[in-house]
Formats: C-alpha cells, structure tokens, sequence
C-alpha cells in the first residue's frame, strides 16, 4: 500500500466536499477515481496532493501522516500531480521547463551559482541529462527547444506529465490527463500511463473519458455527493447498480 | 547549440567594449561626467537589486529606496561616528541590509500581487520617516556631513575623483558578475518558475518562501551596498537617499533599460541619466518627458532597450541562419526576447 486515507473529510464553510472517505492505493496500480461533477474527486485530489488540508481523517504516504506537510514536501515526499487546465512555465521552452522540474532533485545555492563549484556544475549537467531522458521517454525530444507557447495541446499534456515524472516521484497524480484532446491522442496518452506503470510508478487519475478508464485501470473508486459509493475492477464498476444510478439519476436523491 | 555560441560571442564582444569604454572614460571626458556616470553606476548596482525582484522573481518591491537609504547611512554613521574603516563598513552594511530583507520578508512575503507592493512601499516610507525623524542618530533632515573617502586599501587610494569612480566601477563589475552567475544558474531558473507560476513551482517541490527570501536578500545585499558607495562617494547624506522616490526612479530606469535582462539596469541607468543632463534646461518640466518616454516605453517596448535590442537579434539570427537554435530563447531571456 502506497497511500491509505481514513476517514478523509473536508468542509468548506457549511459544504461537505468529501465525506470519509477511506481509500486505498496500492503499490504499481493504476487506478482511477470518477464519479459525476461536483462528487468531489478534485477535492480528494487537492487533499492527497497537499493543495488543502483536511477538516479531518487522515492521509498517510508510505506509512507517513501527510496531514500537516506542506505543498512542496509532497514532491519531495514522491508525490507528483498534474493539473486539470494544463499548468506549464509558460516563458521557457519545453527543456527549460523539465529542468526546473527536476530542482527539487538538486542542491546547488546561491554560492555554487556565484562561484561555478563543481557541484553547481555537475547538477547543471545532471538536469540537462534527466531532462533529455524524460523528453524521450514522454516522445517529445522533437519539440526540446520548442517555446512552451507555440506546441500543441497533446504536446503540452505530454509535458505536463513530463514534469511530474521528472522528479522521480512513486506516486504520480493525473487530473484529468485527456481532456481536450482527440481520440486518437487519447488511445497515445493512454499508452504513456501504462508506460509509466511500468518503470515502477504507481498512477493515480481523475477522468471522464469512460472509455479510457475503463481500458487503463486496474481498480476505479466511484464518488458521488463527497462519498466513496463504489470500488472495484472495472467490470465490477460498470455493472454496479449504485454507479449506474448517480450517473444517470443522481439528481432525484439530493 | 551553434546559436548559443554565436550569441555569447556577440555579448561578450559587447561587454569588453562596455569595459574598454569605461576604463578609458575619465581620460576623455570632464570631472563632471566622471561624477554623474559614477552616480550612474552607483544607481545601476540598486537596479540590480530590483531586477532580480521585479524581473527574475516577479514581485515588484517598492521597499529598495529604504535599503538604499539603510546602506547610505548605516555606512554613513560607522565610518563617521566609531571610525570603522570603509572596507569593514561596506560589507557590514551590506551583509546587515540583507539580513534586515528576510525579517521584512518573513511579514511580506505572506502578500501576493498589488498587496506586496503596497506593503513594501509602506515599509519604504516607514524606513524613511525613521531615517528622518531619529535626530538623535541620523542628524534628522540635515543628515550626516563629513563621511570620510573610502580608506586606502593596501596601495590603493581614493582621494581622487578618478579612483573613485574606478572603484564604483569595480563594484559595479563585482554586481554585474554576481547576478548574471547567479540568473544563468538551477537558482536563476527557480525564481523565474516563481515568476511564472508559484502554484506549479511548489508543486515541483519548490520552497518558494525559501527562494524568496533568497533573491531579496541578495537584492537588498546589493543595494546596501550601493547606498555604502553612495555614502563614501558623496560624502554627504541626507533622508533623501530612502525616499520613496528613488525607488521609483530605479524602477524607471529598469524598465527603460529592460528587465530580466543582465544588460537591462546599467543600459537603463545610463541611457536616462544621459536624457537627464540633456534636458537639464526643463529643469522640472523633464518629468513630463520622462512621463511620456515611459508610457511609450511600456506600451511599445516593454522589455525596454535590451529586450528589444535582443528580439531583433534573435530576428537578424534566424533571418541569416535559418538555423532557429535552442541558444536564443532559454528560459531567462523569453521574456525580454520572445514577446
């Protein structure tokens, strides 16, 4: 198991977004999250990826309580995320955007800038080298000095994702990682999430496309109304009664 | 990685001109532009700070004036009032100025966007009412008179005007060295990804604050210090050198100048204390030049000369070499370059 919540909730002013939710990843799965709009999958996301903090349960990252633990520790902790509406440095290009992604990996300051120390040197190169590896291993070395404004919007999902394997995270999060593209860039980008299951990460995605899911995941967690109402394989979840009913009746029973 | 290469070669020619032209200045032109072009770069070293706050990281600090100001005077009153020598005052100051940037940055960092700014301005005008009202201390509104010439250093003098600009300008360098080692680095690259976006920079496991807190010390450091040089090299101070003003006038002069760019503050510091002097006969109805310049410069030019100097280039480059090579647009230089 690579991160359980207990009992995670969280309340915004009287609103209950997430209702106790106890769940489970495990080690080199992947698995999806979805349920209707509003059922509070952003929410779950924004709390295991450290974006809020919760009302109350637990998450717990390899073993560790994660509830106090600000933003950035959560990558350095091996938890990486992508955003929904594709987030990039958007004044690099797509290498200057890999090597800042790969920063937290390095340890260079303020006198190895000033100074040109060899580790100042060797993390310069180190960057550059990861970079380029991650470029080949998400197919975008084409676009390498591409400015981040001119490639197109699979290229920019593509580095989004680049930029969360980049700091050699255990636990990748994708928020919606196919949305606004085209079926055939989806059946690619789907390709690439098996890839990364497997050199080891284990995946973790918010997604709409059914289809997608339903071919990609080995288990899906259904939320509707801030609570967990199903979870299991994919062929359980399509044939669940209670799933069926909040995608296509959930309105009757608020 | 051929572009790269012709680019550095095209800066590098032009720095050792600047160098050239520098060194061999006081022989060509009168004692007073030997004072006004030491001004200049005396200046140009607080522009450096503000353009690593407002170009690099993104938070435009309205707070630099106070440090200027904090530099001028606390050097001031230890080479006057306990007679610490010059080369243990300045980086005393300068060393203290930045210390004092992280404890104001602790509180102000906690603001984003137009409250930052509020903020620092009014820790700009806190620092320059203190500076004018602690009589006791500062000499209130008639300031500090009779602060003693940089001492000598070992062989060295600096009883003439030449020398003292030699040694601003060898400041200046120092400055210059220091930022561009600095911006061309993992760290550079860190503040310009706060720039672009806090949100994503943390997520990638970036300590933003940290960082923060990071480039307004050296920001600080640096104008410290050219409050020091200011201070050694007028040898008269009063609570001017903190007002709020001058902060808005280094902000004038990078943005003439470009920011975000290495060239930017010492272009932009020459270049508008040259139309100073030119439109000295305006006396105060230069402002509404200055007003006009700026608002051109903003709307039309808004990376300034050097930004617009480099877009040409980058134009010239791929206009002659079809080659469009990776050299010319690195993260540090898309904003004054690609826009």
């Amino acid at each position: 198991m690579i991160l359980e919540t207990k009992s995670l909730t969280k309340n915004f002013g009287g609103l209950t977004a997430l209702n106790h939710v106890d769940f489970q990843i495990l080690e080199g799965e992947i698995v999806a999250i979805i349920g209707p709009n509003g059922a509070g999958k952003s929410t779950f996301f924004n709390l295991i990826a450290g974006f809020y903090r919760p009302s109350s349960g637990s998450i717990a990252f390899m073993g560790k309580d994660m509830s106090n633990t600000k933003i950035h520790q959560f990558a350095r902790a091996g938890i990486a995320r992508t955003f929904q509406t594709t987030h990039l440095f958007s004044d690099g290009t797509v290498m200057d955007n890999l090597i800042v992604g790969y920063r937290l990996k390095t340890k260079m300051g303020f006198w190895d800038a000033v100074l040109h120390t060899p580790r100042a040197k060797r993390e310069e190169k180190e960057s550059r080298d990861k970079a380029q590896k991650v470029l080949e291993f998400v197919e975008l070395s084409g676009v390498a000095y591409e400015p981040v404004s001119s490639i197109s919007q699979e290229a920019a999902k593509r580095l989004a994702i680049g930029l969360g394997l980049i700091s050699e995270p255990r636990l990748l999060l994708l928020d919606e990682p196919a949305a606004g593209i085209n079926h055939d860039e989806t059946a690619g980008l789907a390709k690439l999430i098996k890839k990364i299951q497997g050199v080891g990460i284990t995946v973790c995605l918010i997604e709409h496309k059914m289809q997608m899911v339903m071919n990609l995941a080995d288990r899906i967690m259904v939320l509707n109304y801030g609570s967990k109402i199903a979870e299991g394989a994919p062929r359980e979840i399509n044939s669940n009664p209670q799933v069926i009913e909040a995608y296509l009746g959930g309105g009757e029973h608020a | 990685m051929a572009g790269q290469k012709k680019w550095f070669k095209g800066s590098t020619l032009l720095v050792v001109l600047f160098l050239l032209a520098a060194l061999a200045l006081p022989q060509f032109v009168s004692r007073y532009y030997i004072q006004v072009i030491a001004m200049s770069f005396i200046f140009a070293i607080a522009v450096y700070g503000l353009n690593l706050m407002e170009g690099y990281l993104g938070l435009l600090s309205l707070a630099q004036a106070g440090f200027f100001g904090i530099g001028a005077y606390m050097s001031g009153l230890l080479t006057l009032k306990i007679h610490v020598s010059f080369w243990l005052a300045l980086p005393i100051t300068a060393l203290l100025t930045a210390v004092l940037a992280v404890l104001i940055g602790f509180i102000s960092f906690r603001t984003r966007g137009h409250y930052f700014v509020i903020l620092t301005l009014c820790i700009g005008v806190i620092i320059n009412l203190v500076i004018e009202k602690w009589e006791s201390l500062t000499g209130g509104v008639r300031g500090l008179i009779g602060i003693p010439k940089p001492s000598p250093l070992g062989p060295l003098t600096f009883n003439t005007l030449e020398s003292q600009y030699y040694l601003v300008l060898a400041f200046l360098i120092l400055t210059v060295f220091v930022m561009q080692r600095v911006v061309n680095s993992l760290v550079g690259r860190t503040f310009v990804s706060i720039r672009n976006s806090e949100e994503l920079a943390a997520t990638l496991g970036i300590n933003v604050m940290a960082n923060k807190l990071l480039a307004f010390a050296i920001a600080a450091f640096f104008t410290g210090m050219a409050g020091a040089l200011y201070a050694g090299f007028i040898r008269f101070i009063g609570p001017d050198v903190s007002n709020p003003n001058l902060t808005f006038e280094f902000l004038l002069y990078l943005l003439i100048g470009g920011q975000a760019t290495i060239a930017g503050p010492i272009v932009g510091t020459l270049v508008a204390s040259g139309l100073t002097e030119g439109l000295q006969f305006f006396q105060e109805y230069r402002m509404v030049i200055f007003g006009a310049l700026l608002m051109i410069m903003v709307k039309f030019f808004p990376w300034g000369i050097v930004g617009f100097s480099k877009m040409l280039w980058s134009k010239y480059q791929k206009h002659f070499m079809k080659k469009a090579s990776e050299g010319t647009a690195t993260m540090s230089t898309a904003k004054g370059g690609e826009i």
